[in-house]
């Protein structure tokens, strides 16, 4: 092993020791791949190693250091790139066979000003294919395992991005959540994860889902490298219509200002949803008073509702999917069928040899509730439905800054223990509202699971492009519960 | 509501999916099970509610109209699984319609 233990390490620390010569951006980027070998071939969490990029872009950083030169925010900081996103130099497979070839002609936004901030591009990380998921299990290139047990799920579908994380491998990593694909495998792999308001990240150059749902976002091992990896990644964007031109708060700055006074809601109704674990529905109550006991004014609120808001979402998504993807069309790019009879015969055998079962699911979903006679039954309701979970949300943060929710119903599960598709979706259940109404919500870990030693997640959710608040909640909860999760595979490897 | 196997070969020419009457069997159980879950929403007494399409109130964006590169032919043909150089390479559109 390498001597730096970046598992050890917060991404700040990594930046101000290169800065302080304590060592390099290239013995940061050694330091990854060191431990990418001794614990991926477990893991899983790579589709992609990319070291042509991660040693040229360290050594920019020890070039600028060397020259006395301020060094960005991330320089030197060893990440993961979930391999949805567009990057030159890399594939973007999605997880699917459908762009198993495909090699990125632009680099996506969010994913440039990372680099533009100093990180290291370790690699592209592992998914569920275009991100339809909760386990990774439906990558075409075989799941992700959870650092924390092999024989458990990740979470999804940036499975692959919390695992590097969580495993030590890279400091930080970008996922995308739709419907909850940052902060489900956050909560399931013990790593801090979140997704931003939406339109406070380009979506430009990350292979669409669902349009009026998909953000990107940060996962790290802490609130403060989340926030620092927020900033630099936010922000308007003229290839992206519906980026938004909000100013970027300084999120790493003030994240000790504490809660005195912040009004915290416990969302009483989903906590109460079938299917929560006790022991997850206690961890929220416990969170509560923790920020009670720091000063912050906690009260309960009801969302009525985002009961709905699962029915919806497999609608809203399933529709905008079945739109985004009519893209593969194996003319170009992508799998081509052999020998097309007409251009008809290779669409359709294209796509059913591209892509996978799930993936071949919501299209179907998707376009059945978009087709003739069943447009207004479904898409038109689920629409609706839509604006009933946005008013929700509106009246909740008027009466209160945050508010708490489990991240998900359930620690990691094991692999094939949700073959029904359904059952896998209800994982999604607290983090889909929250894609529905466009807020920004964070999962942080709370504590561990009794009888399964599995990290629990607790949501904090935000009005529109408050991440400032959010962030500050999140760090306060961190700092006073004093947890700091790493897994018995980490501490395997000694240091 | 149960989703037929003919239902399931409607959708899937609609979606461009050349299935196999495997999956054909298995999408008709499988998108009957879902819709069950989804069908509450028919239920629901939605009249007069606005219908959502975008979770901000945002309105138009516009950029200023300046000329900028847009990808350049071979980098737009470098993933395209068939081309003459200069152009993607589809098979026959036009043309066949007199002779079937």
């Amino acid at each position: 092993m390498s001597a730096i233990d970046l598992s050890a390490l917060s991404a700040h620390q990594v930046r101000d020791s290169i800065a302080a010569g304590e060592f390099t951006a290239r013995e940061a980027a050694e330091a990854a791949y060191a431990r990418i070998e001794a614990l991926d071939g477990d893991v899983h969490a790579f589709l992609q190693l990319t070291p042509e990029l991660a040693f040229a872009a360290a050594d920019r950083v020890d070039t600028a250091r060397a020259a006395g030169d301020e060094l960005p925010s991330l320089a030197g900081v060893p990440a993961g790139i979930k391999d949805n996103m567009n990057l030159i130099g890399t594939r973007t497979t999605c997880g699917s066979r459908m762009l198993e070839n495909y090699e990125s002609v632009y680099d996506c936004t969010a994913v440039r000003r990372l680099l533009d901030a100093g990180a290291l591009p370790i690699g592209k990380c592992n998914m569920d294919e275009f991100a339809f998921g909760s386990s990774t299990e439906n990558s075409a290139y075989g799941p992700t395992h959870n650092p924390w047990d092999l024989a458990r799920v990740p979470g999804g579908s940036s499975g692959g991005s919390a695992a590097c994380v969580a495993a030590g491998m890279t400091s930080i990593s970008l996922g995308s959540d739709t419907g909850g694909s940052i902060r489900q495998p956050g909560a399931l792999t013990g790593t801090v994860a979140l997704k931003p308001t939406y339109g406070r990240v380009s979506r430009y150059g990350v292979v669409a889902f669902g349009s009026s749902l998909d953000q990107i976002g940060p996962f790290g091992t802490s609130v403060d490298d989340v926030a620092l990896a927020l900033e630099a990644i936010s922000g308007a964007d003229s290839m992206d219509a519906t980026s938004s031109s909000e100013p970027v708060g300084s999120y790493a700055d003030g994240l000790d200002q504490g809660v005195r006074g912040l009004r915290v809601g416990i969302v009483r109704d989903m906590l109460d949803l079938e299917g929560c674990g006790a022991e997850i529905r206690a961890s929220v109550d416990m969170a509560a008073e923790t920020f009670a006991a720091l000063g912050a004014e906690v009260g309960e609120v009801e969302l009525p509702a985002t009961r709905h808001g699962l029915a919806a979402y497999y609608i809203i998504g399933p529709a905008e999917a079945s739109s985004n993807l009519a893209r593969f069309d194996g003319i170009r790019y992508g799998h081509r069928a052999a020998d097309p009879a007409d251009v008809l015969d290779l669409y359709m055998r294209s796509r059913a040899e591209g892509f996978g079962p799930e993936t071949i699911r919501r299209i179907m979903l998707g376009t059945y509730a978009l087709s003739a006679g069943y447009y207004d039954a479904y898409y038109g309701q689920a629409q609706k439905a839509r604006t009933l979970i946005i008013e929700d949300f509106r009246a909740a943060f008027e009466r209160f800054d945050v508010l708490l929710t489990p991240t998900t119903p359930e620690v990691a599960f094991r692999f094939g223990e949700k073959s029904d598709p359904y059952t896998m979706y209800l994982n999604d259940v607290y983090t889909i509202p929250v894609n529905l109404a466009g807020n920004c919500a964070i999962s942080v870990p709370s504590g561990l699971c009794s009888a399964s030693g599995m990290p629990i997640g607790l949501q904090i959710i935000g009005d529109h492009f408050a991440e400032a608040t959010l962030l500050r909640a999140a760090a306060a909860f961190e700092e006073a519960t004093g947890f700091d999760p790493v897994p018995p595979l980490v501490n395997s490897l000694g240091s | 509501m149960a989703i037929t196997e003919s239902d399931v070969r409607h959708v899937a020419l609609l979606a461009r999916l050349a299935l196999t009457d495997e999956q054909i069997t298995t999408l008709a159980a499988e998108l009957t099970g879902v819709l069950g879950h989804i069908d509450e929403l028919q239920h629901l007494d939605l009249a007069g509610v606005q219908p959502t399409a975008h979770p901000l109130a945002v309105t138009n964006a516009m950029r200023a109209d300046v000329v900028v590169p847009g990808l350049p032919r071979a980098e737009a043909l470098r993933n395209a699984p068939e081309t003459d150089g200069s152009a993607f390479v589809v098979p026959a559109i036009t043309g066949t319609g007199e002779e079937s």
